[in-house]
C-alpha cells in the first residue's frame, strides 16, 4: 500500500465518520422527541412507526436513488446521503424511546403524579432515565447500521469509505475493495463497543 | 369541628359503568377514616378524588372548604401524602432521594432536606446511616413500604391518603407497619383516609369506617358501632373475623 493510498483512506475515514456523526445527530434530534410525542397520542403511533418502517423496508440502494430527483433535499451529494442515512436511523430510535418511556412502572409515574410533579419534571426526572438505558440501546444499534449504510453513500456521490468499494468494484480490484471494508467495520466494532460501555455505565447506577 | 375532605354527591362514572354512586361524607380533622369494600365497591376512586387524581362527574369534593376543580392541582397534591400498596419509590433514587423528593421540588435549602430525610426515616423505624444511600431494589417489601410512608410525610401534609399500603407484605410485617401507623398518628395527629379491604385492619386503625358497597355509602360507623352492624354487607365482612382453627 502505498503513502497516496494511506492518505486517501484517512481522508475517505474522516469523511465517512462525518456523514455518520451529522446523520446521527440529526436522526437522535427528530427520533427521541417524536418517540416521546407517540406515547402521549397513542393515535399518531401508527402513523410515525409505521413511516419509519417503511423507510427501513426500501432496499437502502434504491433509497439514495430515490432521493436523487427530490427537490431541495435531494441532488449528487453528501446532503442526499445524510438524508437518507437519517431515514434508516430513525426507527430503532423511535421505537426504542417508545418502548422505554412506556416501560416505566405505572405505580412509579402514578405517584410522581400525586406528589406534585409537572409533566415536564416527571419527563425530565423520572421517565427519561429509566427510559435512558433502552433509548442508549436503541442509539446504538441505529450507528452500528448507519455506519455499514454510509458505505452506499458513495453511490450517489456522497463520498466516504464506500468510494473504494465502488471503486474496487468496478475495476475488480479486492485491494480496493478492503480498503474500504476494514476501516469501516473496525469504525463499526469501536462504536458498538463504545456504546455498550456507556449503556453498562447506565445500568450500574 | 371543621370537614377537612367532604364528599358532596359525588360520583365517578366511566361510560355507562357508575363506579361511585352520589358519595356524601365528611372527613374531620385529626379523624381516621378507613374506606372499607369489596374489590370494585369505588373505594380506591372516592380515595383519588381527594387530591385530583380523578374529579367526579357530578357532585363535588371539597378539600378545606374549596372543591378540588378550583385547586391549583400541584398546591392540591402537595396538601397530601399519598401511600399506594405498589409503593412506586423511584428506582433510580436512592432511599434519601426519594424520601427527599417533595422537599426539593419544594425548593428547601439541601441542610434541612438532609435533616428532614434523617428525622423522617428514624420515624419509620429505619436507621438513616444504614438505609440513606441504598436503592429501593436493595430493600425488603416491608422497608420499601417504610420509604413510601417517609417519602407521602415529608413536606408536612395536613391530610394523609393510604390505598391499600400494607396489602403486598407478608401478616408479620403487616402487623408491625399498622402498629406503626397508629404510632405515627398518635404522634402527629394528621387527619387520614385509609382504603382497605380487610375488616380487621380496618377495626384497628379506624376512628370511623365507611363501608362502601357497588359505589354507593352502606353503612358509617366508628368500629364499636361497626361491630354490632346488621346490614348485608356489614355481617359478610364481619363473618370474617369469626372464623377459627378447630381445636385438635
Amino acid at each position: 500500500m502505498n503513502r497516496g493510498m494511506t492518505a486517501e483512506i484517512a481522508q475517505l475515514t474522516l469523511e465517512h465518520l462525518t456523514l455518520v456523526l451529522v446523520s446521527m445527530a440529526i436522526a437522535i434530534a427528530v427520533a427521541v422527541p417524536a418517540g416521546i410525542l407517540i406515547t402521549r397520542r397513542a393515535a399518531w403511533r401508527r402513523w410515525v412507526l409505521g413511516f419509519a418502517n417503511v423507510m427501513q423496508t426500501i432496499p437502502s440502494l434504491a433509497l439514495f436513488g430515490f432521493l436523487i430527483p427530490v427537490p431541495l433535499i435531494g441532488g449528487i451529494g453528501k446532503r442526499t446521503a445524510i438524508v437518507a442515512l437519517v431515514l434508516y436511523a430513525l426507527l430503532p430510535i423511535l421505537r426504542n424511546t417508545m418502548v422505554g418511556i412506556l416501560g416505566v412502572d405505572a405505580a412509579v409515574r402514578e405517584s410522581a403524579v400525586a406528589m406534585g410533579m409537572t409533566v415536564r419534571q416527571i419527563l425530565w426526572r423520572v421517565e427519561m432515565p429509566l427510559a435512558a438505558r433502552t433509548i442508549l440501546a436503541g442509539i446504538r444499534v441505529a450507528t452500528v447500521t448507519t455506519i455499514g449504510t454510509a458505505t452506499i453513500a458513495a453511490a450517489i456521490g456522497g463520498g466516504g469509505l464506500g468510494v473504494f468499494i465502488f471503486r474496487g468494484i468496478g475495476s475488480v480490484d479486492s485491494t480496493q475493495i478492503l480498503a474500504g471494508a476494514v476501516p469501516a467495520a473496525c469504525i463499526a466494532l469501536a462504536a458498538d463497543g463504545a456504546l455498550g460501555w456507556v449503556e453498562r455505565r447506565w445500568t450500574a447506577e | 369541628m371543621s370537614a377537612v375532605v367532604e364528599f358532596r354527591e359525588a360520583s365517578y362514572r366511566i361510560g355507562a359503568r357508575e363506579i361511585l354512586r352520589g358519595l356524601s361524607l365528611a372527613v374531620e380533622a385529626g379523624e381516621s377514616l378507613v374506606l372499607l369494600g369489596r374489590s370494585g365497591s369505588g373505594k380506591t376512586t372516592a380515595l383519588k378524588m381527594v387530591n385530583g387524581l380523578l374529579f367526579p362527574s357530578a357532585g363535588e369534593v371539597l378539600v378545606d372548604g374549596t372543591p378540588t376543580t378550583a385547586w391549583e392541582p400541584v398546591r392540591l397534591k402537595r396538601r397530601m401524602g399519598y401511600v399506594i400498596q405498589e409503593i412506586g419509590l423511584f428506582p433510580h433514587y436512592t432511599v434519601a432521594e426519594n424520601v427527599g423528593l417533595v422537599p426539593r421540588l419544594e425548593k428547601w435549602d439541601e441542610p434541612r432536606i438532609a435533616a428532614r430525610v434523617d428525622a423522617l426515616l428514624r420515624q419509620v423505624g429505619l436507621d438513616p446511616e444504614q438505609f440513606a444511600a441504598r436503592y429501593p431494589a436493595q430493600l425488603s417489601g416491608g422497608q420499601r413500604q417504610r420509604v413510601g410512608v417517609a417519602r407521602a410525610l415529608a413536606a408536612d401534609p395536613s391530610v394523609l391518603l393510604f390505598d391499600e399500603p400494607f396489602g403486598a407484605v407478608d401478616p408479620v410485617t403487616r402487623l408491625e407497619l399498622q402498629k406503626q401507623f397508629l404510632a405515627l398518628r398518635r404522634e402527629l395527629g394528621k387527619t387520614a383516609i385509609f382504603v382497605t379491604h380487610d375488616v380487621r385492619e380496618a377495626l384497628m386503625l379506624a376512628t370511623r369506617i365507611a363501608l362502601l358497597r357497588d359505589g354507593a355509602l352502606e353503612l358509617l360507623a366508628p368500629p364499636r358501632q361497626f361491630l354490632d352492624a346488621l346490614g348485608d354487607e356489614a355481617r359478610a365482612f364481619l363473618a370474617c373475623l369469626d372464623w377459627k382453627v378447630d381445636a385438635p
